[in-house]
């Protein structure tokens, strides 16, 4: 018969009790993006819609009214709408390129793998530098004979040769990405329905079409999601190749912040670039889900 | 005979892919690896003629851009060290504990990637001024490990759930704690996975363009001070930079190959 | 439905040979039946037959064309999976309409297929179905509905039942059998389980390292195994074989001497290995002329049949008796080995002596 009732449970012994162990591991990573994300993040829509007198619109107004906003949000808009479709037809071709028997497929895996590493900063002055005035391309096409004279590729009155320059800068950078997503996706896609497709008399397109491409859902979700809000970032590549003349929405959040010293305007730069990306995200998860029934465990 | 043909096509696909990678970079080496005169020629040599450090010389020597190397390389390291030595207990924890709020956790990890840089670092620079950070190595790090940090916790994860559980089980069994087992059977077999997400964060440091120069001032890295130079510099230092800026990069690439191809699984050995 | 053969048909991956030079010819609205152990080229021959594997020698003729250049998609076959491929992202109704969707038959001939493939099948509620929603074996119904409901002209079927379990495995072959029968289709069926292949199939091809080592009715390879891997191979438990010299018309094994019906003369001055299957040995309790000794190990009571593993001199060997007979281990028993159902075999090479053909009908145990 016990004489005495059991100790209650102190603090420590029930930290050293098993159950809790996940939760202590996790708890400094979310502490850190607590204090390092939210908090931030709550602080720029402080930024953005407060002032010394309490919540305000002005800086809003005062990014919309700006010269620059049209062209800033347009041009954005439009990097996405060119960029990404490119992008996700040259990574899928990559993907079924690597996919396939290829010989010295490790030597093309790496080079592919090249721009993985590479900031938008150096991407866009190595493009600049094939662009400019007197750069690489000039010189190729001088040498074949297609140039008398140099061609001002980066012209601030062309803004469709500034874009290009800036498309292919992007592409070139970051279509890599894209694409090892989707391999992993392909490798995931067990070997036997391809050849199913294939005996019951599907040719190469039609299993792309029939059996690859709905199989390959889940990671054109993750690879379109992850694209769609690195592209409301695109700054450096952009500031690179257009100097100031041609500008996109992080590029104005960024001179309100450096250049003018104003945090606010900046800050409703940011949140609109936030919304934007939300936005976008949620869509494409509604455009790319699979339905429950069709998850085979 | 066709089977012929589309091998043909394959890879020659493949090496017109593999040109339009390595063109670029090729073009910036020359440039970075010529002579000033050279740098700023028409046409320009599109072969290595004279091969010389004197841009290269010109560009390190030019103001701030030694000390902003120095600096990239600390911020680097520490991002490293912070975002590994947080993120690897979580990537743990959500590898081997199927606990109550783990996909809760996981998808708040993975969510935070949804958040550009751009709306983090701009009350970050009016966050750190205040607790007198700003403009700083240390200060830089935290803003570069909340970017890193979810990338090294979901890394993490996969290579921990990459290693059986029953063999710290078995070590447990042999008279180990879990730490014990931990320490002796699973990190042991995930240090390669570690290194080379190890790597990854660092070159994420490294690249990071926006934060640096948002959060830095007379102490910038190496990208801020590119940057910031980028307008009225010369041709010769930009296309130094360029390359400074891609050398590790190719470095790295080819460094953790292997283990990059080994996350795809049956793709190359 | 057409018949298919195979010509000194050969692969290699690297310098492993998986298929070496085999022969094979299976006619109109037969059920063929590939069966080895794993790695002995079987799964590797029907890919060749079906054209998801190249082949490096020979030729493939699929209803008197050479098929062997073709795609797949050209060569008139189907195929059961055996992680059935069923497709996720489609309905049961357009899994088994794929193939014909991609013959371009008309919406109306397609539903009609459709439909009574799977009434066949049983599966007719399910075609609104997703995969996702099945249970296994359903799953693995709608993989032989799409097999069924293209006009193949051979079927072709990777251990189909291997991923079922018990039960449902022996309810599938039945089906199965019977549902092939009624549509007299061409099948070539691969499985390493031995009794799947003696119940299913009309031939049986026994291989092993990419040779094909007998091919024979299921009966014919179980009472005259061409050599001592197919007799071991076959038959649940393997075939008992003891060493054994022939002299005087006696047989001498280790435990004992047999007399012989008709000792041949091919028999004498050679090692040789005396096989009779558990069920041909008959248990007694006294001495005979015609009996070796043995000792009793040990008895698993099988319900159906007692199995009893048996010390004989050097040789152990497997009995099966009526469930009512009863052995002590460690006791002493006398086994007699029909005549009729002894077959010879080499020692040194493994190989049958008497030709197998010559089927002998069983005579009443003595």
């Amino acid at each position: 018969m016990a004489t005495t009732a059991a100790p209650a449970p102190t603090l420590a012994s029930r930290l050293r009790r098993w159950e809790g162990l996940p939760y202590w591991l996790v708890l400094p990573t979310l502490a850190f993006l607590v204090l390092f994300f939210a908090w931030p993040m709550a602080q720029a829509f402080e930024l953005a819609f407060r002032d010394e007198g309490g919540w305000t619109l002005d800086h809003v107004r005062a990014m919309r009214n700006d010269l620059r906003f049209d062209e800033a949000l347009g041009i954005t808009l439009l990097l996405i709408v060119v960029i990404v479709p490119a992008q996700f037809v040259l990574a899928l071709g990559m993907a079924l390129l690597v996919n396939a028997k290829l010989r010295l497929r490790g030597f093309f895996l790496y080079v592919f793998m090249l721009p993985l590493a590479i900031s938008d900063l150096a991407a866009g002055i190595v493009w600049s530098a094939i662009f400019t005035e007197t750069g690489y391309l000039n010189t190729i096409l001088q040498r074949l004979g297609v140039l008398e004279f140099p061609y001002i590729w980066l012209n601030p009155l062309e803004k469709h040769q500034i874009l290009f320059a800036i498309v292919l800068a992007e592409l070139w950078r970051s279509t890599v990405l894209i694409m090892i997503i989707l391999v992993a996706g392909l490798q995931g896609i067990p070997r036997d329905y391809g050849e199913a497709a294939e005996v019951f008399g599907a040719g190469f397109f039609q299993r792309i079409r029939r059996v690859t491409l709905p199989m390959l859902k889940p990671a054109l979700q993750v690879a379109l999601l992850l694209r769609v809000i690195l592209a409301f970032e695109v700054f450096a590549t952009v500031i690179a190749i257009a100097g100031a003349s041609t500008t996109v929405l992080s590029a104005e959040a960024w001179r309100w912040q450096e250049q003018t010293q104003n945090a606010n305007v900046a800050a409703a730069y940011a949140a609109l670039i936030l919304v934007l990306s939300l936005v976008s995200a949620a869509f494409v998860l509604r455009l790319l889900r699979t339905p429950k029934e069709q998850l085979l465990r | 005979m066709r089977a012929q043909a589309a091998s043909l096509a394959l890879h020659a696909t493949a090496i017109l892919l593999a040109l339009w990678v390595l063109l670029p970079i090729y073009f910036i080496a020359v440039a970075a690896f010529s002579t000033p005169d050279a740098v700023y020629a028409y046409p320009k040599q599109l072969l290595p003629r004279d091969v010389s450090l004197e841009t290269m010389r010109f560009f390190l020597g030019s103001e701030g851009v030694g000390e902003s190397l120095v600096r990239s390389v600390l911020v680097a390291a520490l991002t490293l060290l912070l975002a590994l030595g947080i993120g690897t207990p979580a990537g743990y924890a959500l590898a081997r504990f199927a606990f109550r709020g783990s996909d809760a956790v996981r998808l708040t990890i993975v969510g935070t990637r949804a958040f550009p840089i751009v709306i983090l670092s701009i009350p970050l620079a009016v966050m750190f001024l205040r607790w007198g950070i700003d403009d700083s190595v240390f200060g830089l790090a935290l803003a570069h490990t909340a970017l890193a940090l979810p990338f090294a916790v979901l890394v993490t994860s996969s290579v921990f759930a990459g290693i059986s559980v029953e063999l710290e089980e078995a070590a447990m069994t042999l008279g180990c704690s879990r730490a014990g087992a931990i320490r002796r059977v699973a990190l042991p077999l995930a240090l390669p996975g570690l290194a080379a997400a190890a790597i990854f964060v660092f070159i994420i440091s490294w690249n990071e363009v926006f934060a640096a120069s948002i959060l830095t001032l007379r102490n910038p890295t190496l990208p801020a001070q590119v940057l910031a130079a980028l307008e009225q510099s010369p041709l010769p230092y930009r296309f130094a930079g360029g390359f400074f800026l891609l050398a590790p990069s190719l470095i790295v690439i080819f460094v953790i190959r292997r283990y990059l191809f080994n996350m795809w699984g049956r793709v190359v050995r | 439905m057409a018949d298919v053969g195979f010509e000194r048909v050969r692969k290699t991956f690297g310098k492993v040979v998986a298929v070496d030079d085999v022969d094979l010819e299976v006619t109109d609205g037969e059920f063929v039946v590939l069966l080895g152990p794993s790695g002995c080229g079987k799964t590797t021959l029907l890919r060749c037959l079906a054209g998801l594997e190249k082949v490096d020698g020979g030729r493939v003729l699929i209803g008197g064309r050479d098929a062997t250049d073709l795609p797949p998609r050209r060569r008139r076959i189907s195929m059961v999976f055996q992680s059935y491929a069923v497709f996720p992202h489609m309905r049961v109704f357009d899994n088994i309409a794929f193939g014909l969707r991609m013959q371009k038959e008309r919406k109306a001939a397609i539903a009609e297929r459709v439909r009574s493939a799977a009434e066949l099948l049983h599966i007719e509620e399910l075609l609104d179905r997703y995969p996702a929603q099945l249970s296994g074996g359903q799953r693995q119904r709608v993989a032989v509905a799409r097999a069924i409901a293209t006009k193949s002209e051979v079927l072709l079927m990777d251990e189909p039942l291997s991923n079922l379990d018990a039960l449902l495995r022996l309810e599938m072959r039945a089906e199965l059998k019977a549902l092939l029968r009624k549509l007299e289709a061409t099948t070539i069926y691969v499985t390493h389980d031995q009794v799947e292949a003696l119940s299913m199939g009309d031939r049986i091809a026994v291989m092993k390292a990419g040779r094909i080592v007998q091919v024979d009715s299921p009966l014919a390879v179980y009472d005259n195994p061409a050599d001592t891997y197919v007799g071991g191979f076959i038959g649940t438990p393997p075939m008992n074989f003891l060493e054994a010299m022939v002299e005087d018309g006696r047989a001498n094994v280790s435990g004992g001497s047999l007399p012989l019906a008709d000792a041949s003369s091919e028999l004498e001055d050679r090692k040789l290995l005396l096989g009779s299957r558990a069920e041909a040995i008959t248990v007694k309790d006294e001495p005979h002329d015609d009996a070796i000794r043995a000792t009793v190990v040990v008895l698993e009571p099988l319900g159906s049949h007692n199995l009893l593993t048996v010390r004989s001199g050097e040789d152990t060997l497997k009995v099966a008796t009526p469930p009512q007979v009863f052995r002590e281990p460690d006791s002493e028993v006398w086994l007699g080995l029909e005549p009729a159902r002894i077959r010879w075999m080499d020692a040194d090479t493994g190989e049958a002596i008497a030709p197998p053909g010559q089927r002998e009908v069983a005579a009443a145990p003595a």
